[in-house]
This record gives C-alpha cells, sequence and structure tokens, in this order.
C-alpha cells in the first residue's frame, strides 16, 4: 500500500503531502499542456486539489499491483482532464513520470482521454461525459453484493450533470442504498462555453442529491483538510451513497485563468506559460 | 456563395459554411431554430446567437433531450437544425435519432460537426468514424457529406428545403474549394475528373485527395474518374454501375472501412456485376494521434490512393 490508510487522522505531514502533489499536479500538467498545445488546463486546475487528496491521503493501492481485486476504485468522469490525471498517476506511480511528455504524441499511450487499455490505474474509458457515474455504480453493487471492503470514488465536473445518465445511476445507487460509493462533484460552475447557470442550470444541487437518496457533503474543493475529512471518513453505517460537493474554481491558481471559460480548453502561448509557473509556486 | 473563412491560404473549415448559411437561411424563414448542447463555439454559431437569441435551445450537455427536444420543435411548427459534434449527436442519442426523428418521420435536421478524425488526438470517444454506418440504416434519413463549402452551403440549403430527416457530415478539417460540374443535387454524384480505366468514389475530406491522385496516375497513363459521392443517402446507384463499367472501384471515406459509402458502394456492386474493389478508410478504434498524422498513418492520402488504384486495376477480370 503506498498511500496513507483509509481513516487516518489527518495529520499534518499528509497535509503537507497533498499539497506539494497538488502544485506539483499543476505544474505538470500545464506543461504538457503547452507542450502538446492541446488540452483542458482549466479543468485540470480545479480538480487537482480533488486529485491529490485521494491519490495522497485517501485510496488504497499499490501500483505495482493495478488489478488487485481489493483496491480502491477511481473512476474519472471527467476524462477530457488527463493533464491533472495523468499528473497524479505517475506521481502515485502508476507510470513513469517521464512518460507524460508523450502526452498526445503519435501513439502515446497519453491520448487526450483516458483508456485502461494502455494505463494502469484508470479503471473505465471516459472522454464522453456522463459515463463514470453508471459505471462506479456497477463497481460499488459488485462490492456490494460480495460485502467487499474497497470504496468506490467517482469524480465528475458540474455541466457533466446535464447528462441524464448520471441521475439514472443517481436513482440506482440511491435505492440500493451504495454506502460504498462516493461521487465527488468538481462545482466549478463552468462548463464549455458558459456558466452552469447559464446554460441549464444545476441549483440547488445539494436539494437534489439528497432527493435521490444521497447524502450531501459541500466542501470548498480547494481545501486539502476539508476534502480529507469528507473523503476518508468511514461510509459504514451511512446506509447511502455520499455526494461531495466540491466548490472549486476552473484555473485556480493562475490569475488570469482564474474562473474564466476561455481556459475549458485553451492553451498557453510562451509568454502565458512562463507567467503560469512563476505565479504556481 | 457565402464566404467562408480561410484556415489556410486556400483552405476552408466547413463549419464556416454551415454557419453563413443557416444565419442566411434564418433571416428569411423565421420557423428556423438551432439546437445546441453546450456546443455553441464547436458549431460555429455563436454568429447565430447574437442575431437571433431567442431561436437557439441550448439544452446544456444532453444529447438525448438535444435530438428529442428537435422532435418536439419540429412537432412544434419549427423547422430545427440540431447541431453538436457528430460522435455524439449519433452515437450518444442514436436511439432518439432512430425513433424521435426518422421513424417518426419529423422535419429535422441534424448536424454532426467535426466528423470523422478531426478530434484526432481526443481519441476514440471524439473520433465519429462509425457515424456513417449506424445512420446508413435509418432508411428513410437523408444524408449528405459534402466536400467543400461550397457544397456545404448547398447541402444546408437542400436540407432546409426537404420536409423530412436530413443529416449533413460537416468536417473542420482544412479542404480546399473544388470546382464543381454542375448544381448540387441530393441524391446526385458528381464526376470531378474523367476516366474509363478506374474509378475513386469519394466523399467528404476525402475528394481532394482523391483528385490528387487520379491527376498524378494521369502523369502515368492511367485514367481513374473521380465520383463524388455527397449523398450516401439516397445513393446514386446509376453512377455506382457506371464507375463498375470501368472495372475497378476504389472508395474512400474518413470513416470506418466497416458500413460506411464502401460498404453502400459494395451493396450496388454485387447485386449487378461485381468488379474488384477496394474500401479505404480507417480500421477501427485508432491510436493517438493528429487528424493529419491519423490519415497519413491509415494511408489515407494521395499517394496512398493512387498506389490502391494501380493495384485494384492489377485485380482487373
Ligand atoms: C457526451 C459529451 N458531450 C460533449 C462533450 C464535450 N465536452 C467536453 S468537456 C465539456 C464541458 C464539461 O464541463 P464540466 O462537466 O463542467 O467539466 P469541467 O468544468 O470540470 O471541465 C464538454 C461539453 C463530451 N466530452 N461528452
Ligand atoms: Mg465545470
Amino acid at each position: 500500500m503506498s498511500s496513507a490508510p483509509v481513516h487516518a487522522p489527518a495529520s499534518n505531514d499528509v497535509i503537507a503531502t497533498i499539497r506539494d502533489k497538488a502544485l506539483w499536479i499543476r505544474r505538470r500538467s500545464f506543461q504538457m499542456v503547452y507542450e502538446a498545445q492541446l488540452g483542458h488546463p482549466g479543468g485540470d486546475f480545479s480538480a487537482a486539489d480533488i486529485l491529490a487528496t485521494l491519490f495522497f491521503g485517501v485510496l488504497r493501492y499499490d501500483p505495482e499491483r493495478p488489478d488487485d481485486p481489493g483496491r480502491d476504485r477511481f473512476v474519472m468522469s471527467k476524462g477530457h482532464c488527463t493533464g491533472a490525471f495523468y499528473s497524479v498517476l505517475a506521481a502515485a506511480g502508476f507510470f513513469s513520470e517521464s512518460e507524460l511528455s508523450t502526452y498526445m504524441q503519435p501513439l502515446s499511450r497519453l491520448n487526450g482521454h483516458p483508456n485502461r487499455n494502455y494505463l494502469a490505474g484508470v479503471e473505465t474509458n471516459t472522454g464522453p461525459l456522463g459515463h463514470g457515474l453508471p459505471v462506479a455504480t456497477g463497481i460499488a453493487i459488485a462490492g456490494q453484493i460480495d460485502a467487499a471492503g474497497f470504496r468506490t470514488f467517482v469524480l465528475t465536473g458540474d455541466g457533466e450533470l446535464q447528462e441524464g445518465s448520471n441521475w439514472e445511476a443517481a436513482l440506482t445507487a440511491g435505492h440500493r442504498r451504495l454506502e460504498n460509493l462516493t461521487l465527488i462533484i468538481d462545482r466549478n460552475r463552468l462548463q464549455q462555453g458558459a456558466r452552469t447557470e447559464e446554460t441549464a442550470s444545476l441549483d440547488p444541487l445539494d436539494d437534489k442529491w439528497r432527493a435521490f437518496g444521497w447524502q450531501v457533503e459541500v466542501v470548498d474543493g480547494h481545501d486539502h483538510a476539508q476534502l480529507l475529512e469528507v473523503l476518508s471518513a468511514s461510509p459504514r453505517g451511512r446506509g447511502r451513497p455520499l455526494c461531495v460537493i466540491a466548490n472549486t474554481f476552473k484555473g485556480k491558481g493562475v490569475s488570469f485563468m482564474h474562473d474564466n471559460v476561455a481556459w475549458h480548453h485553451g492553451v498557453p502561448n510562451k509568454e502565458q506559460y512562463e507567467q503560469a509557473m512563476a505565479e504556481l509556486v | 456563395m457565402s464566404a467562408a473563412v480561410s484556415v489556410e491560404s486556400g483552405f476552408f473549415d466547413c463549419r464556416d459554411s454551415f454557419a453563413s448559411t443557416i444565419e442566411a437561411l434564418a433571416a428569411a424563414d423565421e420557423r428556423i431554430v438551432t439546437v445546441v448542447s453546450d456546443s455553441v463555439g464547436s458549431s460555429k454559431l455563436n454568429g447565430f446567437r447574437s442575431k437571433f437569441p431567442e431561436r437557439m435551445v441550448n439544452v446544456g450537455i444532453a444529447e438525448q433531450t438535444l435530438v428529442a427536444v428537435g422532435a418536439g420543435l419540429a412537432n412544434g411548427g419549427k423547422v430545427p437544425f440540431v447541431s453538436a459534434a457528430s460522435c455524439f449527436i449519433t452515437g450518444r442519442a442514436l436511439e432518439q435519432v432512430k425513433a424521435d426523428i426518422v421513424y417518426t418521420n419529423v422535419n429535422v435536421k441534424l448536424i454532426g460537426q467535426s466528423s470523422g478524425v478531426a478530434y484526432g488526438e481526443l481519441g476514440p470517444t471524439h473520433h465519429s468514424i462509425e457515424d456513417m454506418a449506424w445512420l446508413r440504416l435509418l432508411n428513410n434519413l437523408t444524408l449528405i457529406v459534402p466536400a467543400d463549402p461550397w457544397q456545404t452551403e448547398h447541402a444546408i440549403r437542400a436540407a432546409a428545403a426537404i420536409d423530412g430527416p436530413v443529416f449533413v457530415r460537416v468536417s473542420r478539417m482544412p479542404v480546399p474549394a473544388l470546382e464543381h460540374a454542375g448544381a448540387f443535387e441530393v441524391g446526385k454524384a458528381e464526376v470531378l475528373f474523367e476516366g474509363d480505366d478506374a474509378a475513386i468514389i469519394a466523399n467528404g475530406t476525402m475528394v481532394h485527395r482523391a483528385l490528387a491522385a487520379a491527376k498524378s496516375l494521369a502523369g502515368e497513363g492511367i485514367r481513374a474518374r473521380v465520383v463524388n459521392m455527397a449523398t450516401v443517402n439516397p445513393l446514386d446507384e446509376a453512377a455506382i454501375l457506371s464507375a463498375a463499367r470501368t472495372g475497378a472501384i476504389v472508395t474512400v471515406e474518413e470513416h470506418s472501412v466497416r458500413g460506411g459509402l464502401g460498404g453502400a458502394v459494395a451493396e450496388v456492386v454485387t447485386a449487378h456485376d461485381p468488379v474488384p474493389m477496394r474500401i479505404m478508410g480507417f480500421p477501427g478504434f485508432l491510436p493517438t494521434g493528429s487528424a493529419e498524422w491519423l490519415m497519413e498513418h491509415f494511408g489515407l492520402t494521395a499517394a496512398a490512393i493512387a498506389d490502391a488504384v494501380r493495384q485494384t486495376i492489377s485485380r482487373k477480370r
């Protein structure tokens, strides 16, 4: 086991590690996007703290045994944010960090969207939005049938929740009281072209999940201690799936990208890249 | 003809032609509305939105609802142009396309944007190289794959004029403006280069590559006819049977080799007097790479098309 056990108290060491990793994910993913001149850096940055917390404070996994049936599962439903996802997988030891520089190059295993047939640590292929939660629900049902100890986590975007498939899965997971299932919503309030609330509004989002039979926690998605606390709390006896609404900002960490929809799939020029790297310290 | 924006000098993004045409059509016919799924920018519909804000329906990231809302708008007397990435408007909403649009037979225009491998590095989930095979099964859906900005404009105009379901596959891969033989007619192929030694039947972004292949073959004394088969349904059977009389057919499409234009042509050819054929396209799920790289890697180039013509001619009976 390479990471802190689940239920470990939030020691200062763990928080410090998460902070370092989150910064590293932002810097490394932005370098990948800059070099490829492709990617989704705004969503990489809104998710960086969530991913760092999961992989360095919550999930139980062994990169040497990625198929271990007892591993915790993580499903990256917002599969367009491979800059951050591949960075955290490399940092966690699933493949070498040097491979990150092949991002989106011909024949690279690091496709624009994650492929489990190429990379360990990817549970299911994503890219089309609205697939991760239904697949994660299936994984959690398998765990429920077997009374297995593993937990299943899934990270979605917020615009992504406009896909009806999420709500079908929400019904199933609520109905089956899948306490081993945790959904984290990257609530950056921006989708591809505009704000979620100006497109197909989601609020009140917490009430929606409660109405579907889920427990809801609302946290600051850039606060590692808050994330660690809700995500590592034992699900036993909860009797319901958990939805963590993580309030975030697209482009978090770089002033000119902050809460700016242009950075959904905007890519930096040299000047912007250098300014961003100067700010990401 | 509306002006398309030049991508690289002499090359055009057909989405621009779609956008200017739909704006012109909407100005003349107030029943026309657009329906999008967080796909305003990727459909190049920012201009339409500022001109006709109340005539754009953005359902959010929800393609099944996108297509079904289109069906409902048609029922309410609108002429909806439903526009999203080709991979999602087909694959994600296939049952809505089948049941709500085509089987119900409503007056909805589906615009599949950035089709083929235009999304390159974003991989097989975003490639749309199965769409023609899926849609070809829906027999009363008119299917048009324009080859350049002029043909895109005329395909959109023709779609608006048809009272029934139409799918137009719009590419964003840069293509040159072609010299056309005459007016665009749905269901009618056009011969862009004459020849009787073999026939290359292509559509969409492959037409200009097929033309380049035919021109280089002409230098060797091989005359290959180039047939631009922009309408995949209904198919111009006469043009296919005429192509078969050359004794060798090569089909080329920015699509899987299974079930697309090549399959459609083969169905016609085998029902009559079969001739040697070669179907060029993509083999299936593709590895990582840019759109251009994928086309090179999988032999969708003028040079590879010319090779295929030579080989197919050598198999003539
Ligand atoms: C089914 C589907 N439709 C459309 C897209 C294109 N797309 C990619 S990302 C995106 C916006 C996602 O917004 P959100 O879920 O809020 O993600 P984030 O803000 O975290 O990037 C869209 C529309 C897609 N990948 N899948
Ligand atoms: Mg978002």
